[in-house]
């Protein structure tokens, strides 16, 4: 298994150099650093020394693969591909275009992002699972199909109505909550519970529906049969047998997305003002700060692998027949 | 008088009616087409939600219309055309256009939503909510600048189905020849494809969107002198961002397909063929190609309201269609603050919202006939 593991990680570096070609072909060919400066300068002061300045000043000054002016080895390494782009390996980011460090950054923001993300995940997994368990407890009953219909109707209605209308409701009609902010500590639960909220009735529908599919087709088959044929009752044959088997699928949803909630989700941080790095992602797009959306793609690539790797290990929990050689 | 003008995405427009009729008079015969279309219209639901999607789509064909103005000018002047470009709706609905209001003004209502200092008859100076200018005319009332919100939720049609249809044109070739190739020849053509969408799938979405907006709007920027109107340039930006939408959301289907063709190549029709010599070239288009179509349908109809969706989500992100344009997520956006004013103003996101709605909840229902008609194995799963 170990084996294993390490050639699955192995198999992530061409991904992750892939990756980085992409993201530095996007930023620094199409885009080239002097319309990065141009941005930053805006209209009024853009003249060409402007432009050097700006680039000097924030490492852009450098040739993009070869260094022609450079001696030895540093023809190849004294460039913007190995400054910029290469060193996110080594998980250094460098510092944003306003002069931030981004790995400081980085390590701040995480525990935040972490607070609302990993309930959501956690509390939205028990709580989908057991709605769909519920529908297919009471399945071809008028439960089970009006269910199913608010599943549609939910996934039907704008996630951006979810987040302004709880806002409205829960923090300036009802005043549960404070509307938006976030405050480390013991009183962090005051602004925890509304994002979460708001998340979960966000993803009732689509999953729920989903696992429901996922018991149904369980259900059909000869083993169930033969477990109801024993004697077991429904809820036990609904527990035991059809969750235990419908594992492999829900996990493969599941499992990869897990280190990623590290990065926090875009749009509630940005709603609920969670200083996260879901937040600091939206604010570096709408800043235009290339450096921040380079930093977190990379970082995202790379804990998207890790969680295929958790993903296949995973599998062989839920399924002894599952060995990974 | 008037000059038609064919912007890019009325072109594509046009390319994608073009294909779909072909396609219909192509398969206008073959009983295995029509059978599953004709299943799907006997039932009650997926008449009724064809109907709303058909309603949605002629209002969006007719926003696709395009046309400019012919200025006034002296006789045997050179004939000059208005920078603004109409559409055959902003001519129908040419009331609610030019009835423009002050501010907001809740629906139906007679008078402006907030008070103001009004003259009265007496001549007298007092705080009073100002009369409209078209009073009780406004179906869903106005926005900031006064504008008819049902104006506004109509036109906002267009965009929603524009980045809908569109991306999945965009995305189908890619998904297609990938897909099925992967599938089919295995080997190293199958590393390779694997390896480039596990590469594109494992960048986190919206980042990946973001930053390829991010590219494009800068070039639009550099390259400003190569539009002649704004609503050209919102168009070039709203068809970018559907290509980018489907080069980077091509890797599911394809990944559906992969799947599917590694079955089919065993299969024993595509066996004989390949005993008696068919060319692989041939094998794809005529065995392998037709077998994988319900699956194309069917992720093409489901895929359609996630993306409605999310052009609402990218608007709010900043990397959505351009600020300027109508659409549901510039108007939720320009909307969403003004819940926390006291009177709450709310008739903007309702409308949105429930437009939006009603095409993605209609699009839904929808794909779910057309995946249990084309697809019997799935019946009742979901």
């Amino acid at each position: 298994m170990l084996n294993y593991i390490l050639r699955r990680l192995l198999y992530a570096i061409p991904i992750l150099l892939g990756v980085n070609l992409l993201t530095f072909a996007l930023f620094f060919m199409v885009n080239t650093p002097d319309d990065m400066a141009r941005i930053h300068l805006g209209a009024k002061h853009v003249t060409p020394e402007a432009i050097t300045r700006w680039k000097v000043e924030h490492g852009y000054d450098k040739p993009l693969f070869l260094n022609a002016a450079a001696a030895g080895l540093d023809k190849a390494t004294d460039t913007l591909f190995v400054e910029k782009s290469l060193k996110l390996f080594v998980l250094d980011f460098g510092a944003s275009d306003d002069g931030r460090d981004i790995a400081r950054e980085i390590g701040q923001r995480m525990w935040p992002s972490l607070a609302i993300a990993l309930p959501t995940f956690l509390v939205g997994l028990l709580a989908y699972l057991s709605f769909a368990l519920l529908l297919v407890f009471f399945r071809g009953t008028a439960l089970d199909t009006g269910g199913v219909i608010l599943c549609v109707a939910l996934m039907s209605i704008s996630g951006l109505f979810y987040v302004i209308g709880g806002q409205y409701l829960m923090g300036k009609l009802w005043h549960w909550f404070p509307i938006s902010g976030y405050q480390p500590g013991l009183d962090a639960w005051k602004f925890m519970v509304m994002p979460v909220l708001v998340s979960l009735i966000g993803g009732i529908g689509d999953s729920s529906r989903f696992y429901r599919a996922l018991f149904i087709e369980e259900i059909g088959k000869d083993y169930v049969r033969t477990a109801r044929a024993k004697g077991l009752s429904d809820l036990r044959v609904l527990f035991r047998h059809v969750l235990g088997n419908a594992m492999i699928p829900i996990l493969t949803g599941v499992v990869v997305v897990i280190p990623r909630l590290f990065m926090g989700s875009l749009i509630i941080e940005s709603f609920f003002g969670i200083p996260g790095l879901g937040s600091y992602t939206i604010d570096a797009i709408q800043a235009q700060d290339f450096a921040i959306v380079r930093s977190m793609v990379f970082l995202g690539s790379l804990l998207y692998i890790v969680g295929l790797v958790l993903t296949d290990i995973s599998y062989t929990w839920a399924d002894p027949r599952v060995r990974l050689e | 008088m008037i000059k038609p003008v064919l912007l890019w995405s009325d072109a594509l427009i046009l390319l994608l009616l073009l294909t779909v009729a072909a396609l219909v008079w192509l398969a206008r015969k073959n009983d295995t087409f029509r059978a599953p279309w004709r299943q799907v219209m006997a039932s009650r639901m997926g008449f009724v939600t064809a109907s709303i999607l058909a309603v949605y789509a002629g209002i969006g064909l007719l926003d696709s219309m395009h046309y400019v103005e012919r200025l006034p000018s002296a006789p045997g002047q050179q004939a000059q055309y208005s920078g603004e470009v109409f559409s055959a709706l902003d001519a129908l609905l040419k009331p609610l256009r030019v009835n423009v209001e002050k501010t907001y003004s809740s629906p139906l209502a007679t008078h402006l939503y907030a008070k103001e200092t009004v003259q009265g008859p007496d001549g007298v100076e007092r705080r009073d909510y100002p009369p409209l200018k078209y009073p009780g005319t406004h179906l869903l009332g106005t926005d900031k600048v006064g504008q008819d919100v049902l104006y506004l939720s109509l036109k906002s049609i267009r965009t929603g189905l524009l980045i809908g249809t569109l991306t999945t044109l965009i995305m189908l070739p890619f998904a297609l020849s990938l897909g099925i190739a992967a599938g089919y020849f295995g080997g190293r053509i199958d590393d390779a494809i694997q390896y480039l969408y596990t590469t594109l799938n494992s960048i986190p979405g919206v980042l990946l969107i973001a930053a390829a907006v991010l590219v494009v709007q800068v070039q639009i920027e550099a390259h400003a002198e190569m539009f002649n109107t704004a609503a050209a340039r919102s168009d070039v930006r709203l068809l970018a961002l559907c290509a980018i939408l489907g080069v980077t959301g091509w890797t599911g289907l394809a990944r559906l397909l992969r799947a599917e063709a590694l079955k089919l190549r065993e299969l024993e029709f595509v066996q004989a063929a390949r005993a008696f010599g068919v060319t692989d070239a041939r094998i794809l288009l005529r065995h392998l190609l037709p077998n994988v179509m319900h699956l194309v349908l069917i992720s093409v109809v489901i895929d359609f309201s996630g993306l409605v969706l999310a052009e609402a989500v990218l608007s709010y992100v900043g990397v959505g269609v351009d600020p300027g344009m109508i659409s549901f997520g510039n108007m939720i956006n320009g909307a969403r603050l003004e819940l926390a004013r006291e009177p709450v103003v709310w008739w903007q996101l309702a409308a949105a919202f429930v437009f939006m709605f009603v095409l993605v909840l209609a699009a839904n229902l929808f794909a779910d006939q057309v995946r249990d008609a084309l697809d019997p194995k799935s019946r009742g799963r979901a």
